[in-house]
């Protein structure tokens, strides 16, 4: 809005690896850290707040205190507000208020995890009872994609939608993916590889799942003021929003996400609307996912995701909503079983002329949204559009 | 059938009698005395209108299949347990639950009619609700 100061996102790192069994997790937030401060060109001294989520592999939610001490970072402002993979867009938006608030200048966002050293397989079953709806949900084998496959199972009835339709959005991550060095998978697959692929959890394939990577990446959020002092090219934060869907007291909709609320927060905020964006970064712990997300955040019609993604719509550099270009969490990178730093990573890199040369768009507005947790129980939502300094 | 070692859930002051009622054979669910909402799984307020004055209520024990999902292969699941389906079984009372259907997938689709049966824990004064094919 024109009455608030600009927020800048001045660097972004992605970790190249995919695998580190040599590493600690705390050794990959510090190196993705460096690497964003590299980036940006700003000293550690500079950092003055710090935003982390919970670390999957310690269960704690002293995260921030346990990598500020790690890190050695002196900050004014922290914030561990943990959407699951949503969570780091989320920590953008969160970031641009506190520097409005004038409570920080220089706002590191960090995400790393080891999920493949550590030997998790695709489909694993979460045993532990905690929570009161562990008792009724994990008793039952409520596993992630199974949830996720009881959605697309849902979407196909009520709209049609089909196996072939959500392959097309492997189909276009794995064209960009053969183009990113880093990338897991980075040979393109074709709609029938998908269709003939291990089922998982019905409808779900196989190639349907997003990778399971080791990584991480880190963000810098800055002032205006900071800005004016760096002399490379930077990104707004035009727009933010989110919110939480769940089970609506039993009447759980599995069809739609609450990225119908976090999107239009953020395209409000921004005053944009959908037609605007150029290019949209996606998360996609599952084909079903992206395909709710394009319909809740307003890119077509709901039920109309399935004809939408037909025929090319994802790729870039020409098709109508060049998504994922780095291969997304399907092909190239879900480090921590976590997606939303890699989309706001990707974002930027688009918006900076960045990306790899063969799925560069010419892009003024882009978007990252986050889906954490599960859209089957309960689910973050969490996007922010963002603009390129030359628009 | 017998549910171990599958996870097995635990029991707090606020869902026990929903489990021992399980154990008796019998489905409850919570009603509202202030809004009629009827809610699932079990709070101690309306996740409506926040009243505390929530009831335990005997549920039909049928519902409507809303959909499902069947998971052939899951690491550290009973081999017996597999292919497993996983569904959200709309009850005739209102809420959606998630549960397990105990039959075959082929006879099964979105708007099957279900009915509750229950699997006994030998570790505790519960069973485990899971739903079969309503025989017409
Ligand atoms: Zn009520």
């Amino acid at each position: 809005m024109a009455t608030q100061s600009p927020v800048y996102i001045a660097g972004a790192y992605e970790h190249p690896t995919r695998e580190a069994p040599e590493k600690s997790t705390m050794q990959l937030h510090a190196e993705v850290a460096r690497g964003a401060l590299e980036d940006a060109n700003l000293e550690k001294d500079s950092i003055d707040a710090y935003f982390t989520a919970g670390m999957p592999e310690y269960e704690s939610g002293l995260t921030p205190l346990i990598m500020a001490d790690y890190l050695g970072l002196d900050v004014s402002y922290a914030d561990t507000t943990d959407f699951g993979g949503s969570s780091y867009i989320s920590h953008v938006g969160h970031a641009v208020a506190a520097i409005r608030n004038g409570t920080c200048d220089v706002a590191l966002i960090t995400l790393a995890g080891r999920p493949r050293s550590r030997g998790q397989a695709t489909g694993s079953g979460a045993r532990e009872i905690r929570t009161t709806q562990d008792s009724f949900e994990r008793i039952y084998g409520a596993t992630n994609i199974g949830m996720y496959g009881m959605a697309a199972q849902r979407h196909m009835h009520e709209y049609g939608t089909t196996p072939e339709q959500l392959a097309e959005i492997r189909v276009a991550a794995s064209h960009h993916a053969q183009f990113n060095e880093h990338a897991m998978y980075q040979d393109p697959v074709t709609v029938d590889d998908v269709v003939s692929s291990r089922v998982v959890a019905d409808p779900l394939h196989l190639l349907d799942c997003c990778v399971i990577s080791d990584g991480g990446g880190a963000l810098l959020v800055v002032s205006e003021d900071v800005r004016s002092r760096l002399e490379h090219e930077c990104v707004e934060v035009l727009g933010h929003g989110e919110s939480i869907g769940h089970h609506q007291a039993g009447r759980i909709d599995l069809t739609r996400t609450a990225a119908r609320e976090s999107g239009s927060r953020a395209f409000d905020e921004a005053g944009l609307d959908p037609t605007d964006v150029d290019y949209a970064s996606i998360y996609d712990s599952f084909t079903i996912t992206v395909l709710e997300a394009i319909e809740d955040l307003g890119f077509c019609a709901k039920g109309d995701g399935g004809s939408f993604v037909e025929g090319g719509a994802l790729k870039a550099p020409n098709g109508e909503l060049p998504f994922n270009t780095d291969g997304g969490g399907l092909c190239s990178n879900h480090p921590a079983n976590r997606g939303g730093m890699t989309k706001v990573i990707e974002a930027v890199r688009q918006l900076r002329g960045d990306a790899n040369d063969e799925v560069q768009v010419d892009a003024d507005i882009a978007l990252a949204h986050g889906t954490g947790g599960s859209i089957g129980t309960r689910h973050g939502a969490a996007t922010v559009v963002l603009g390129g300094e030359d628009r | 059938m017998s549910w171990e070692p599958r996870p097995t859930p635990e029991i707090t002051p606020e869902t026990k009698r929903y489990w021992s009622a399980a154990a008796d054979e019998t489905l409850l669910v919570r009603e509202c005395g202030d809004c009629g909402l009827v809610h699932h799984y079990p709070r101690a307020y309306c996740p409506d209108c926040f009243s505390d004055d929530v009831n335990w209520r005997e549920a039909t024990g049928t519902g409507t299949v809303y959909s499902y999902s069947v998971t052939r292969t899951m690491s550290g699941w009973p081999d017996d347990d597999l292919p497993l389906i996983v569904a959200y079984v709309e009850l005739d009372d209102g809420p959606r639950m998630l549960t397990n259907l105990d039959c075959d997938p082929e006879a099964l689709d979105i708007g099957t009619r279900v009915e509750v049966r229950f699997v006994s824990l030998e570790s505790a004064d519960a069973a485990i609700p899971v739903f079969v094919p309503l025989e017409e």
